[in-house]
């Protein structure tokens, strides 16, 4: 909960906290309602608690403070991989992170190593 | 050591524990999913103090006002008494002082109670009759000098509780009412963003409640009602909203008619179509909605496509209990 703390500049405040995760995850989830390849995983699902798993998300893909377990993710994604969750739409869903952050003017090499964190959770959330 | 509070029960918070952890170790029944602060399964209210901010990450601005917490992220800072939502009892006495016919289904009710309670305009409270059998309304209106509630209650069919009301229910009778609930109200604050109201048939009893609210706080942002009904003499108010547009020069009222028997006063279509077709972007506004489930859901996601961010939308979806 508190090793950002100790690190003086975490990606997490260089790409700039808080503020830019909210900026962020109401661009981010609009991309994603917008994508016929993906929106049909979201139809059912409580658009305030959507956002707030949003920013649990990109909390940890700006390596900020988060409570992420492997396990959880796996659980949580259980029923949209029996949905057909596979990797094209976790590509789908990268490429809005990107063109997301890329809207904010995040530079590139940012980008790059928040894309690179999420990456890392394509086992745990599609069940491999 | 902190204590927790939870109805007749007092507990000891471990150091390091959180709220969850402590009431689960003594084996309450706390609804609870991920514990990580996501879910939101867990969700609390502190009854006695604010408690910590940390604790309301994530929560929409009008729970943490009314000091909702999710007890899986909430590591006391001092003794706390708490409650799950929606558990409160009703306990308040009312009597009903009056009663009119808004249109066809629709009947107003005023009630005054005796023991002072805090609510919103547009938060909701459990209504029980005597006999136990309770339903859901939201408040029309702002705290009274009076302490009285204003309800529209709308006839369901085969509704039970409805149906007494309009039926049987007289001058005088009495009602036990809840505490209110609910999270769809005004918060003072940004006094000039443009607001958006969306309400179909009842559902324009909260919302009248919202308006006045933003009103007597002073809000200057321009404030457009939209009200809907499917057919002409399901509006009600037509009268008193015009009367309101024209003494605020902020405040746009559009009744609105989506069957055939429509006329040339009101606006022909959908409440929700005509509202969101009004502008161009919805970035920067907030929105409440209020009624119909499918209208609430489908426009709150219309809204936030349209540019509204997710926390500037308020909604309050009149579902249907089904049975008794």
């Amino acid at each position: 909960m508190s090793e950002s703390q100790e690190k003086s500049q975490t990606l997490y405040e260089r790409i700039g906290g808080e503020a830019a995760v909210n900026a962020a995850v109401d661009i981010f989830y609009r991309k994603v309602l917008a994508d016929y390849r993906i929106n049909r995983f979201f139809d059912n699902a409580d658009m305030e608690k959507q956002v707030a798993k949003q920013k649990a998300f990109f909390t940890m893909a700006f390596g900020g403070p988060n409570n992420y377990t492997g396990t959880d993710m796996r659980t949580a994604h259980a029923h949209l991989v029996k949905m057909g969750l596979n990797d094209s739409h976790f590509d789908a869903v990268m490429e809005h992170l990107g063109a997301t952050l890329t809207e904010l003017n995040v530079p590139a090499d940012l980008i790059a190593e928040a894309a690179a964190i999420a990456e890392s959770t394509r086992k745990d959330i599609l069940g491999k | 050591m902190q204590s927790i509070t939870i109805g007749e029960s007092t507990f000891s918070c471990q150091p390091d524990e959180t709220v969850l952890e402590t009431l689960l170790r003594e084996n309450v029944q706390v609804p609870n999913g991920c514990r990580q602060g996501l879910c939101q399964a867990c969700m609390m209210r502190s009854l006695d103090n604010p408690p910590p901010v940390s604790a309301q990450t994530g929560l929409k601005d009008t729970l943490q006002k009314q000091n909702y917490f999710l007890a899986c992220i909430c590591h006391p800072e001092q003794d706390m008494t708490v409650a799950l939502p929606n558990q409160q009892d009703a306990t308040i006495e009312a009597v009903i002082v009056q009663k009119q016919r808004l249109t066809p289904d629709i009947m107003r009710l005023v009630v005054e109670y005796q023991t002072p309670f805090n609510f919103f305009a547009g938060q909701f409270v459990n209504l029980k009759r005597l006999d136990g059998l309770t339903r859901s309304y939201s408040i029309a209106n702002i705290p009274h000098p009076k302490n009285s509630l204003e309800f529209h209650i709308r006839r369901l069919p085969n509704g039970q509780f409805s149906s007494w009301v309009h039926d049987e229910l007289a001058l005088g009778d009495r009602v036990i009412l809840s505490e209110a609930q609910g999270a769809c109200h005004y918060l003072p604050g940004r006094a000039e963003q443009p607001l958006m109201l969306v309400g179909t048939g009842s559902g324009l009893a909260p919302l009248y409640g919202i308006l006045a609210d933003a009103l007597a706080q002073g809000h200057t942002g321009p404030i457009h009602l939209f009200h809907g009904s499917r057919d002409l003499n399901g509006l009600y108010f037509i009268d008193e909203m015009r009367e309101l547009a024209e003494k605020f020069a902020n405040v746009h009222y559009t009744p609105c008619v989506s069957g055939a028997n429509g006329d040339s006063t009101h606006a022909r279509g959908r409440a929700h179509d005509i509202a969101l077709s009004s502008t161009e972007s919805l970035s920067g506004w907030r929105v409440f909605l209020c009624g119909h489930p499918d209208m609430v859901n489908q426009t709150k996601r219309m809204a936030f496509m349209k540019g509204a961010s997710m926390s500037d939308i308020y909604a309050d979806a009149f579902h249907v209990i089904q049975g008794k």
